[in-house]
């Protein structure tokens, strides 16, 4: 190569309009990171301010574009703004915003480094908004490493606690570990289709057939993206990560990261191996059925909160994955090469939807609880209506929902599942709707549990130390800098269920200390979970509007 | 056919003032007991004044056709719409729903149970209250499934929170068994949404009730209608509930709050029994005729085997409980037959059996007030200690086992005898042999009747009350008790208040049945 054709380098055509939330949530995590270097301490407050807003500022260009409602394709059809990407962007800003009411104060109290948090907060959430619009392998790829690495970090942000440094480190090994697999998986397909673009893909595999190679990369590709949203056997990492992690951090995965994992799976099965339906829809349906009902199982047997909603979360992300097993069976399915919406993915995209708000409702209690409990076990839930009754209506919707009981909002998207495997109308589609069914019913067992405890148990006069509850509580850095395990009286470590040397404290129940952005954190969740339970045509519209468009 | 004008909204102000009463309530501080408790009243006594507005302004004449319909839209993605009405099967049902939650309020008025919290418990019941009148006015199955399933978690937590030693395993219990029931409901739901079909062979793809009966299962096979019949056989059996299934519901009664089992005995059992009579026999014609026989050999085992159960009970809570399995049976075996006479016999069963059996579970929670016990055997004397309530036993287990001149008596005897000629082509062999095994079911109902009676209300009181003073029926008792005498008596000698209300719909069914079996 030489000078000439470097200089003959033509700049694409940049679409600033279409790239506008991208661009300021880059702008606004630089200026969080400048602000930090040259602001001194006090200013160091203002950071989840100027996070949250900015984050507020990102919906403004998402909301003219959906106005706009053009598709707007670059990059050779790499990345494509249409509105799919832009619902899920949308969805991906929001639950960032609310992790961000979440963080606050656990953040603040904890005395964590404040600004980095928020700085790779904000760079995890710009790769989950490229993930919606990544049309392509490398595209993918790119989205998926930039929302992932800085998630490795946060996993392991009480580094004075073992627990924390052992969340991140699981996390990492095991998402870089589905990466190399994911790559490898990809490098075939490149090597059958000769491009990364999703329709070139789907082509190419139609003409192959299910032959040997492509049968092992489609699943290698899929293999790595199990791990992303711990579908089972691929979820190991994820309870003990979720226990470990900061609380607030632990509903971002469990929410955004997994939905990020979600939206690509909805493009390369949808369009990219659109040709291998007899490869990649027996697959799902296996994964389905085993995540949701290993899930189920294993989370029954949970004492501790978290990880009871780490195994939820495994098996809500078992049902959000059964739509993908009649990925093709429905009659509005179009050909590619036009925009899509059917059923099976109107009810993934429903689903994921509904999911981030009721489940961020439950971790946000989970944390204000903690405030007050300190402890992170079921138990110490006990009599929570009696002193907290609010705080046990807002646990009681959230679980509701998450369970499938009308009028919270989960029961809508347990039915638009029920709904694509029904209209997919073929055996496979009944059995694994009655295998949902059945799930939904077991899952209740868990969920009750929690709500036995705060409505029919008394006070416990003790309970079990360990939920980082932020506050006064925390270890200094300083001090946590040679912490050791046995120090953990201070409750600097979430104590894991198996391992636990239980500090058991005297419990005086009382009013949990609120804050405003907790509240408002509370506020949001609640509003959506109920009103879309209530009125699930509000997200039901957004499943509907949000058409996928591909092929340039 | 909707409605214009104040009739459009009478309906969804009969289903939401309740909870618009309970949301108000939550607003209330716990302390300030009384208000909440008037507001509570308040709420259900409005929610009571629609309810007698309809029972004016319904049109008897037209008693088969939905009235005061409202039908806008809710969910468009999946066709499903806010579509309410009310028919000659849904008002009685109704009606009896928004008598009975007054009524649990004024007798709630010094009776809030243990521990406490009268807000909790008065909202809780507001909320059931929505719920249930929700599904027997809600014409789309979608919200029909919603309400459905809204009376599950208020009623959890009554048994859970207010309930006896056993509560948490009870009410779990009751929630899961329900809930497996309501999850193959709702599968069957969306099958009927794709599979049904009208007459020429074209897809409904509806939700809306009155469609689906009219098209009566449509060209649909026998074998598809009896799988998806099957998964509605379960959502609402297990509510009835039907042998075997039913083994929540003498654990749910006995831990329940006295109120909570007045509640659950006088109307959430008929959301399974209106359920099959609403959906799943008009739906399902050939399915229905399908499965009839089974229900009906169901039926008469639960009227034999809850009889037994009642024999060998020593509590008087379970023992009602157990005599709610027998006379569901009878319910069940109405609604087999697939006849007119057979499910006005049934409906008729469901209002009679929620005005007898929430009596007798209200006596039960005041014999417990007063003797901190129900065991059969430590009570006695009942007509000398407390002769008032003594007498009100009596006339309520004689309405129960089914005397003439009572309620009772028209569940039961009509039932019996539809099974002796039923319908859509049914074995009358079989349904005769049926309706021999009910007859003896009777006699069995009125021995374990009497002899509680007898055990509990005759002879000397106990030497171990003596010094206690067991009260008679207090003011707050009468309020609530009197409607449901008055009741007992009226529609024991006016039979054809409900009949007349009932018949015109089940002929419809009936007719729809026979001509869908016979053409089909």
């Amino acid at each position: 190569m030489n000078l000439g054709a470097l200089l003959a380098f033509v700049r694409p055509d940049l679409d600033w309009h279409a790239l506008a939330p991208e661009l300021t949530l880059l702008a606004v995590g630089t200026l969080v990171t400048v602000a930090d270097i040259a602001l001194d301490d006090k200013a160091k407050r203002m950071m989840p301010t100027l996070t949250g807003i900015g984050l507020l500022v990102t919906l403004v260009p998402i909301l003219t574009l959906a106005v706009d409602g053009a598709e707007r394709p670059m990059f050779g059809g790499a990345y494509v703004v249409d509105d799919f990407s832009l619902v899920l962007k949308a969805l991906f800003i929001l639950v960032g915003y609310v992790v961000v009411l979440m963080s606050v104060d656990y953040v603040r109290e904890g005395d964590y480094y404040e600004n980095e948090y928020y700085t790779l907060l904000l760079t995890s959430l710009l790769g989950m908004v490229m993930m919606a619009s990544s049309r392509d392998l490398v595209s993918v790829f790119v989205a998926l490493e930039l929302l992932s690495i800085p998630a490795y970090m946060l996993a392991a942000w009480r580094k004075g606690g073992p627990r924390s440094n052992e969340a991140g480190l699981k996390y990492y090994l095991m998402g870089v570990f589905a990466s190399a697999v994911m790559l490898y998986g990809m490098s075939l397909v490149f090597g059958v289709a000769g491009d990364t673009d999703f329709g070139t893909i789907a082509a190419a595999l139609r003409g192959e057939g299910a032959s040997p190679i492509v049968i092992v990369a489609i699943l290698f590709v899929l293999i790595g993206f199990a791990f992303k949203v711990s579908a089972v056997p691929f979820h190991t990492w994820a309870p003990d990560t979720y226990e470990g992690a900061p609380t607030p951090v632990t509903a971002f995965l469990s929410v955004a990261s997994k939905a990020a994992g979600f939206v690509a799976l909805l493009g390369l099965v949808f369009v990219a191996f659109e040709g291998a339906a007899d490869v990649v829809q027996p697959f799902f349906w296996v994964l389905a059925a085993v995540t949701m009902t290993v899930g189920n199982l294993i989370a029954l047997r949970q004492t501790n909160i978290v990880r009871m909603l780490a195994y939820s979360g495994v098996a809500q992300g078992g049902f959000m994955l059964a739509p993908f097993a009649v990925a093709f069976e429905d009659d509005a399915w179009q050909l590619p090469g036009t925009d899509i919406t059917t059923t099976p993915y109107f009810a993934i995209v429903v689903y994921a939807v509904i999911y981030a708000f009721m489940n961020l409702g439950a971790f946000s209690v989970v944390l204000a609880v903690s405030r007050r409990t300190r402890s992170g076990e079921i138990s110490s839930y006990g009599g929570l209506f009696s002193y907290a009754p609010g705080m046990a209506v807002l646990m009681t919707l959230f679980l509701a929902a998450l369970a499938g009981i009308p009028p919270a909002s989960g029961f809508f998207a347990k039915f638009v599942v029920f709904w694509a495997l029904a209209g997919a109308g073929t055996p496979a589609g009944w059995v694994l709707a009655v295998i949902v069914a059945v799930n939904a019913v077991i899952a209740f067992g868990y969920y009750a549990r929690v709500l036995q405890q705060m409505w029919f148990e008394p006070v416990p006069e003790m309970v079990a130390l360990g939920v980082d509850s932020g506050g006064d509580d925390e270890l200094d850095f300083a001090e946590a800098a040679d912490a050791t395990a046995e120090q953990d009286e201070h409750g600097d470590a979430w104590l894991a269920t198996e391992t636990r040397q239980a500090t058991m404290v005297r419990f005086t129940p009382g009013k949990i200390p609120m804050t405003g952005a907790l509240a408002a954190a509370l506020a949001i969740t609640a509003i959506a979970t109920l009103a879309f339970g209530v009125l699930p045509g509000l997200v039901s519209h957004f499943g509907e509007v949000a058409t996928f468009h591909f092929g340039g | 056919m909707d409605a214009t004008g104040f009739d459009a909204w009478t309906l969804t102000l009969a289903v939401f003032l309740p909870a618009v009463g309970a949301l108000v309530m939550m607003a209330v501080p716990r302390a300030r007991e009384l208000e909440l408790k008037m507001i509570a009243l308040g709420a259900s006594l409005v929610t009571l004044a629609v309810g007698v507005y309809l029972l004016f302004a319904f049109d008897y004449g037209n008693a088969g056709t939905l009235q005061f319909g409202v039908h806008k839209g809710w969910i468009d993605a999946i066709n499903a719409d806010y579509i309410l009405g009310l028919d000659g099967l849904s008002l009685p049902l109704l009606i009896l729903s928004m008598v009975i939650i007054p009524l649990c309020v004024i007798y709630s008025w010094e009776h809030i149970p243990e521990p406490g919290n009268a807000k909790a418990f008065l909202i809780l019941m507001l909320i059931l209250a929505s719920g249930m009148n929700g599904t027997f006015v809600a014409q789309d199955l979608i919200l029909f499934f919603v309400f459905f399933e809204v009376v599950l978690l208020p009623m959890y937590f009554m048994i859970g929170v207010w309930g006896g030693e056993n509560r948490r395993y009870a009410s779990l219990k009751f929630f899961l068994f329900t809930l497996f029931g309501s999850a193959l409901m709702i599968v069957s739901f969306v099958a009927l949404y794709f599979v049904a079909t009208n007459d020429a062979g074209a897809a409904l793809n509806t939700f809306d009730m009155s469609e689906l009966a009219a098209a009566a299962g449509g060209d649909l096979a026998r074998g598809t209608q009896a799988i998806i019949f099957a998964g509605l056989f379960m959502g609402f059996g297990i509510k009835v509930p039907m042998f075997p299934f039913h083994t929540w519901l003498p654990d749910a009664h006995t831990e329940a709050p006295t109120v909570g089992s007045v509640i659950l005995a006088a109307i959430l059992l008929k959301l399974g029994t209106y359920g099959f009579v609403r959906i799943a026999l008009p739906f399902l014609p050939e399915g229905a005729a399908a499965w009839a026989p089974w229900i009906g050999l169901l039926a008469v085992i639960g009227i034999i085997y809850g009889a037994l159960g009642c024999l060998a009970q020593t509590d008087m809570k379970r023992l009602i409980a157990f005599s709610s399995v027998a006379h569901m049976g009878f319910v069940m075996l109405g609604i087999a037959t697939l006849t007119p006479i057979g499910i006005n016999a049934a409906v008729f069963g469901m209002v009679a059996h929620g005005i007898i059996t929430g009596m007798l579970f209200f006596l039960a929670g005041s014999v417990k007030e007063r003797y901190h016990t129900l065991e059969i055997s430590r009570l006695g004397g009942l007509l000398k200690s407390a002769p008032r309530m003594g007498w009100i036993l009596a006339i309520s287990a004689m309405a129960s086992l089914g005397l003439p001149g009572l309620a009772g008596f028209w569940g039961e005897f009509p039932a019996i005898l539809s099974a002796y000629s039923p319908g859509a082509g049914l074995s009358e062999e079989t349904f005769r042999t049926y309706m021999v095994i009910a007859a003896v079911g009777t006699v069995f109902a009125a021995g374990y009747l009497l002899w509680l009676f007898q055990r509990s209300a005759f002879g000397e009181p106990k030497p171990e009350w003596e010094g206690h003073v067991i009260a008679d029926v207090n003011r707050y008792e009468w309020a609530a008790w009197t409607p449901l005498i008055i009741a007992m008596v009226l529609f024991g000698w006016v039979p054809g208040l409900i009949f007349g209300v009932v018949d015109d719909v089940s002929i419809g069914i009936a007719e729809s049945i026979s001509t869908a079996v016979g053409g089909g």
